[in-house]
């Protein structure tokens, strides 16, 4: 049996001068804690703009092999306050040509949205963006353009990233000059 | 002591002669350091008690009606919500004419219409449960809520645990703790659970325990929809965002939620999927969950049965988590829900420290580093409104200009407050330390 005397018995007055609501919710405490103990891998790294706000921040990654070899992405993580029972929200701010990130910076990772769990950390979601780079998916494609490249003929494909990279047009789309 | 069946009837007793068979009496089950059975505990509970209802909806109206004629009398209903046209067929304290007015409003006004004679007085407020601080939910006795997402029931649960004081040895005060019955309800199943801070497992030790919600993957929503759902998920995270860059959805605007059943419809219309209704874009939109009447009626009686003995220690208190199941025959289960050891809510000590104005932030931390029953190896420190250090190597730089300045310095510059509590973390703490620093 639960040994409950006294609990419950005891109250405030309306009014006292007790301290405003904490801002600080579960969520920060857990960000708090996984960005103190981040362990980037390589050719990774964070910011945060607002340096007293952990729950907006950007991660860069510069993938040092695969098509986008060279190039630096800005990745725009936000963090919502049900964290961490709801996901980061992530966009892809430097704009790219891949089959599982769209031209607005969406990002097509299954741990961002239907696979996300609690027991999941930014830490994993890094490493899954940084298989992306590494393992492009024609598969489960958000832009087709670039998916059926890929699918088609790989040494092109490796053709229109490079042309992008260099700030070329591709299918229409201009990107920016990273290499 | 009142021998059976001569009940003496005060004006209060008369109208619980039932009620005070259960208070008057010995019994086997009850805590025999707490439960004094008798006239005392009668007038604690319709004099004293004051009990505090979160949510006023399907559960919410049942647990006030509970409440009402249970014998309990000084009750608040919180709610920021407006009535529905939808929410009439079970949310028996409305009436048509009422829709559009505040739910808070109308059910206290039901509620004392119908009880007032009986000494029972609802207070209402309309307004999130985020717009009142500690001093607001100190009054209460017992937090009963009837809630329908996980962010509120985080947020109250949260806030409890920071209300309980401690005494030298680290003990709670139980004077300070605020027991919160939570129930929730989805279709045929639901669930009341005891939370008695830090006595019981909390909120967040079974945060890892809910099922996530339903995310479709992107690739499947934008490029190979198949589902009406898949339709308008898609005009919910790609399109509103791109039609309307800086302007926040409101889910309770019918002209949003037009644009929005629009949008998937012609979507739906452009893949050939059938079944984009508007009440399936509310229910996609809003994540509503089935409702139905007589499971709210269940869980209601549960928590208020609970908040009864809670109030009264006239029996054992559920311990700590009851489950119904009736969508698969009838199933009823209760067990322990036990704490969990890392809680970021309700595990972690709190230390209360002394220390000269003139200690550095450097000397602080060297401090912590130093205390043999702490042994922490990097501490990172946060306030209320800042962050006031990161040990990370990667964010130590951010920081780094704060380590000489001295603890007067950081209060008088914002980073902290007097007396405030911190939060510490630490690699070698599975969660968190709190400390409060009193300067000298």
């Amino acid at each position: 049996m639960i040994k409950i005397y006294g609990v419950g018995r005891g109250r405030g007055k309306e009014g006292e001068n007790k301290p405003a609501a904490p801002k600080r919710q579960p969520g920060e405490i857990r960000i708090q804690k996984e960005l103190d103990e981040l362990e980037l891998p390589p050719h990774t790294s964070i910011a945060v703009p607002d340096k007293n706000n952990l729950m907006a921040f950007h991660i860069t990654i510069a993938p040092d092999e695969g098509f986008w070899k060279g190039a630096t992405y800005k990745f725009v993580f936000n963090v919502p306050g049900a964290y961490p029972h709801e996901p980061p929200k992530v966009k892809c701010e430097t704009k790219i040509y891949h089959p599982n990130i769209d031209l607005q910076g969406n990002v097509c990772l299954n741990i961002l949205r239907e696979d996300w769990k609690p027991v999941l950390s930014i830490n994993t979601i890094v490493y899954g963006l940084l298989y992306l780079f590494l393992e492009p998916n024609p598969g489960d494609p958000l832009n087709h353009e670039a998916a059926d490249a890929l699918r088609t003929d790989r040494v092109n494909f490796a053709r229109l990233v490079g042309r992008s990279l260099k700030g070329g047009v591709v299918a229409g789309e201009s990107f920016p000059k990273l290499t | 002591m009142v021998g059976d069946g001569d009940v003496v009837m005060s004006d209060g007793a008369d109208r619980h002669k039932h009620l005070c068979k259960v208070l008057y009496r010995k019994s086997p089950f009850a805590d025999e350091d707490c439960f004094q059975p008798g006239e005392e505990t009668r007038k604690y509970l319709q004099e004293e008690c004051k009990v505090l209802v979160i949510g006023a909806g399907g559960l919410g109206c049942e647990i006030l009606k509970d409440l009402a004629l249970s014998g309990f009398r000084d009750i608040h209903v919180i709610d920021m919500d407006t009535i529905d046209i939808t929410n009439l067929n079970r949310q028996f304290l409305f009436r048509s004419r009422d829709v559009g007015r505040p739910k808070a409003d109308v059910a206290a006004d039901f509620i004392n219409r119908r009880c007032g004679h009986m000494g029972v007085n609802v207070t209402p407020h309309n307004c999130k449960i985020q717009d009142y601080a500690e001093d607001f939910y100190s009054q209460f006795n017992v937090i009963i809520a009837g809630l329908d997402n996980i962010t509120a029931r985080r947020w109250i649960n949260s806030l409890l645990h920071t209300m309980v004081e401690f005494d030298e040895d680290e003990n709670p005060d139980g004077s300070t703790i605020k027991p919160l019955l939570d129930g929730g309800t989805e279709g045929l199943k639901g669930q009341s659970r005891v939370i008695i801070p830090y006595m019981t497992s909390c909120f967040d030790c079974s945060l890892d325990s809910f099922p996530p919600q339903v995310n479709y993957p992107m690739c499947t929503i934008a490029e190979t929809p198949r589902l009406p759902e898949h339709c308008i998920e898609y005009v919910l995270v790609v399109e509103w965002d791109k039609h309307f860059p800086n302007r926040k959805l409101n889910t309770d605007s019918p002209q949003d939620m037009k644009w929005i059943f629009d949008q998937a419809k012609e979507r739906a219309d452009t893949f050939g999927i059938r079944g984009v209704t508007y009440s399936l874009t509310m229910g996609v939109v809003k994540r509503i969950i089935p409702a139905v009447a007589s499971t709210n009626a269940l869980i209601a009686a549960s928590l208020v049965n609970e908040a009864l003995k809670i109030s009264t220690y006239c029996g054992p208190v559920l311990n700590t988590y009851m489950m119904y199941m009736g969508n698969e025959g009838v199933y009823i289960h209760t067990f322990e829900y036990e704490k969990k050891d890392d809680c970021l809510v309700c595990s972690g000590t709190i230390r209360n420290l002394s220390m000269p104005a003139a200690t550095s932030l450097q000397g602080l931390i060297d401090s912590l580093c130093a205390d043999p029953s702490l042994k922490l190896q990097r501490p990172s420190i946060t306030s209320d409104k800042a962050v006031v250090f990161m040990s990370s190597p990667l964010l130590r730089k951010d920081h780094e200009y704060k380590l000489p300045m001295t603890l007067r310095q950081l209060v008088d510059e914002g980073v902290l407050g007097e007396n405030e509590v911190l939060i510490v973390t630490d690699p070698i703490i599975p969660s968190k330390l709190k400390i409060r620093i009193a300067l000298t």
